[in-house]
């Protein structure tokens, strides 16, 4: 009797043990090419629950490619999006990336590429095919790391019942953006929506002000890059020029506790005359049926204007969303490139057409049947003569921080413009 | 049995799961936190060792001990809201109308999870169109304060939904203990012509001193190591003006990559943590014990 309870204790401790070391080494063994076959691993972050359309194209593609390439065959991964992120850092520790897989631009892969982990892509890429601007966000000391798939710039969209209802119209400058915004808080609307919780949507405004103010748009990035000093006239002025929108009451009450959804939902809910956002919000103004047909139809949007004459209107805030990278040690080097290299080349089209994503390559916008606001948004970007990347996604994620919580002090005015510019710049020359 | 007992094997065999767990996902976790701080990493490339360098730099680090005392400021609001939570409970426990209903309704809270509480609290402080603005409107304050965005007030204005997601639970400890006291010690008080009040501060607390001081470790020490509606409301922001420590553990571990430095943060946190367990403990230390 005591044996025998002594023995079923014993049988669940091996069993608990079992079920522990069961846990530790689920994932691991690849690398299985059979015969002349070769096998490709290809990692995504568009799973097919949440990203239904993604995910269908992607599969689409990897369909056709293993069709006119027989002897590559594709091995998808996919994981949402933080899953994607926790799984790449942690393979990359162990130096198992895939394949090929997905990447964000700049700061985000500086230690990937650092680290000697990602494939220079030179050899691949036509930079012809892409927008101005998305391609050097893939590069590191002039080679390319990555393949852009998405792009996104950023508009002032407004609504137009407003404007019409006040006798408002788009502004050409700053002075005539301020007049409106005077205007309507004369009339109790909320001018301007902003969430500033999320600082980057504040960091837009700052970055634009920046552009105009200047005259230059490379004054930010160089900054960045330390070919010039953060405490550059124009970047304190733009600072300035932030304290004068947020003086006038320019933006909603209260931003720097909003998150953007919560801005986003004012501006949609038609509390908010106007609204700071980026491309990737297009679905909610064109396409989405969740959204009222009758808002829908209100949007407009405009180019960020001019300040006291200076800017360029064909030059933009934006950014580069996900893009392809290829491993650095990986068995199968030319088959990955090839695949990613085409995956890009007809990801283009389909991506707009399907799921309202501005592709990084060019695409002509003429021949698909598109939305008025997405034709208008293409023909922007053909003429496009510079696009800045954002600027927390320029810096390294520790400056980055520190920018964007320097943002949320000086739209909330504990700052002054010249200390805002010292602690970038001080964050900035800390790294050398 | 007793034999099976008294067998240094099976002792051994029935205690070694629950260690093994413990020195699993506590322990090992700790020393290797400790032992990253003393690292420069970026949660990708190589570890490169730099000794007391991280600890060192947290020392001195300005936005460290902002958000250390924003820490402490939050342990102490949470100290003081147990003797809201006691008189709640004492009220409770002297069998008033409801009692039941009420304490499940306390209780609510608690079932919630954090982030739920974080949004509904986040729609209540809303600047424009949130309840409690809207009420100030009402009764004519003009300019009611932004409450999560105003650097001056955000971090009280957390502490408030913070000390409404605990009450039940509290509450429910006290609850609990003080219908432990033995209901003829009450009435004895009683018909000696006890005034519900001496009642409560002479014998109720006293009897209970023991479930207080452990509450007081409870909150203290969980005040200290606070996160999740911090992160939702704030985000520590704006500008680090909710910022606490573990807070700012996870922003410079997680979104500035900064893993060695936030592990040093995480450690310092501990010992903190650890520090201040030992000074409660000093000061609500007492020889007798209070029997029934």
């Amino acid at each position: 009797m005591k044996n025998k309870k002594a023995i079923s204790f014993v049988a669940v401790l091996v069993i608990s043990l079992f079920v522990l070391a069961a846990c530790s080494d689920t994932g691991g063994s690849e690398e299985a090419s059979s015969g002349d076959k070769k096998t490709v691993e290809f990692m995504h972050l568009w799973p097919e629950g949440s990203s239904a359309q993604h995910h269908k194209i992607v599969n689409d593609i990897i369909s056709g490619f293993e069709e006119e390439n027989p002897d590559i065959s594709i091995n998808l991964e996919v994981l949402s999006n933080e899953q994607y992120k926790d799984k790449i850092k942690v393979l990359s520790t162990s130096d198992k990336l895939p394949d090929v897989g997905m990447t964000w631009a700049a700061g985000y892969m500086e230690p990937y590429v650092e680290g000697d982990m990602y494939a220079s892509l030179d050899d691949v890429i036509n930079k012809d095919d892409f927008v101005s601007g998305t391609t050097e966000a893939f590069s590191v000391d002039g080679t390319t790391y990555g393949l852009p798939l998405e792009l996104n710039t950023s508009y002032i969209f407004y609504n137009k019942a407003i404007f019409e209802e006040y006798g408002l119209e788009e502004p050409q400058t700053l002075e005539e953006l301020k007049d409106i915004v005077a205007t309507l808080n004369e009339n109790d609307v909320t001018p301007i929506a902003l969430g500033n919780k999320d600082a980057w949507t504040g960091s837009m405004w700052y970055m634009y002000l920046a552009d105009r103010l200047s005259g230059n748009e490379d004054v930010l990035t160089n900054a960045i890059n330390r070919e010039n000093s953060f405490e550059d006239p124009a970047l304190v002025q733009a600072a300035e020029e932030v304290q004068n929108l947020v003086g006038a009451d320019a933006f909603v009450e209260g931003f720097n506790g909003l998150a953007d959804e919560e801005a986003k939902s004012m501006f949609m809910a038609e509390q908010a005359a106007m609204y700071l956002i980026a491309t990737w919000d297009l679905p909610n103004y064109t396409t989405n049926e969740d959204v009222s047909q009758e808002f829908r139809d209100n949007v407009g949007y405009f180019k960020f204007p001019t300040v006291g004459g200076n800017g360029n209107t064909n030059s933009y805030i934006g950014g580069t969303g996900v893009g392809l990278f290829v491993a650095e040690n990986s068995d199968v080097k030319e088959e990955a490139k090839k695949f990613a290299s085409y995956l890009v080349e007809q990801w283009g089209e389909r991506a707009v057409t399907d799921v309202g994503v501005i592709p990084g390559t060019k695409v002509d916008a003429e021949s698909m049947d598109l939305p008025e606001m997405y034709n208008n948004v293409l023909n922007d970007l053909n003429t496009a003569e510079n696009i800045t990347l954002y600027a927390d996604v320029q810096m390294n994620a520790e400056d980055a921080q520190v920018h964007l919580d320097a943002i949320q002090a000086l739209f909330g005015g504990e700052i002054t413009p010249e200390e805002f510019a010292k602690r970038n710049e001080d964050a900035l020359a800390g790294e050398e | 049995m007793n034999k099976i007992m008294s067998n240094k094997w099976i002792i051994f065999l029935y205690t070694f799961p629950a260690l093994f767990l413990i020195g699993v996902l506590i322990v090992v976790p700790l020393i290797l936190s400790g032992y990253f701080g003393l690292m420069d990493w970026d949660g990708i490339s190589a570890m490169e060792f730099i000794g007391l360098e991280n600890y060192m730099v947290a020392l001195q680090d300005a936005k460290f001990w902002e958000s250390a005392f924003h820490s402490f400021l939050l342990a102490l609001f949470s100290a003081l809201s147990l003797i809201l939570y006691l008189i709640v409970a004492l009220i409770l426990a002297s069998k008033i109308k409801g009692a039941n209903l009420l304490r499940k309704i306390y209780l609510i809270p608690m079932l919630l999870s954090s982030v739920a509480i974080a949004q509904l609290w986040i729609k209540v402080y809303n600047p424009t169109n949130g309840m409690l603005n809207s009420v100030l409107i009402f009764f004519g304050v003009e300019n009611p304060p932004n409450w999560l965005a105003d650097p001056d007030i955000a971090l009280y204005a957390i502490f408030i939904p913070i000390i409404w997601q605990y009450a039940g639970f509290y509450i429910l400890i006290y609850y609990a203990a003080l219908k432990n006291i033995p209901q003829s010690l009450i009435e004895a008080a009683k018909i000696d012509g006890a005034s519900p009040v001496q009642i409560a501060m002479k014998m109720k607390i006293p009897l209970i001193m023991n479930v207080i001081k452990v509450t007081i470790v409870l909150s203290v020490v969980g005040s200290l190591k606070y996160f999740d509606l911090i992160y939702v409301m704030t985000g520590g922001g704006p500008n680090g003006a909710s910022e606490v420590m573990a807070s700012y553990m996870y922003k410079l571990a997680f979104e500035s990559y900064d893993f060695g430095y936030g592990s040093a943060i995480g450690f310092l946190l501990l010992i903190i943590t650890l520090i201040v367990t030992i000074i409660i403990r000093k000061l609500t230390a007492t020889k007798e014990e209070i029997q029934y």
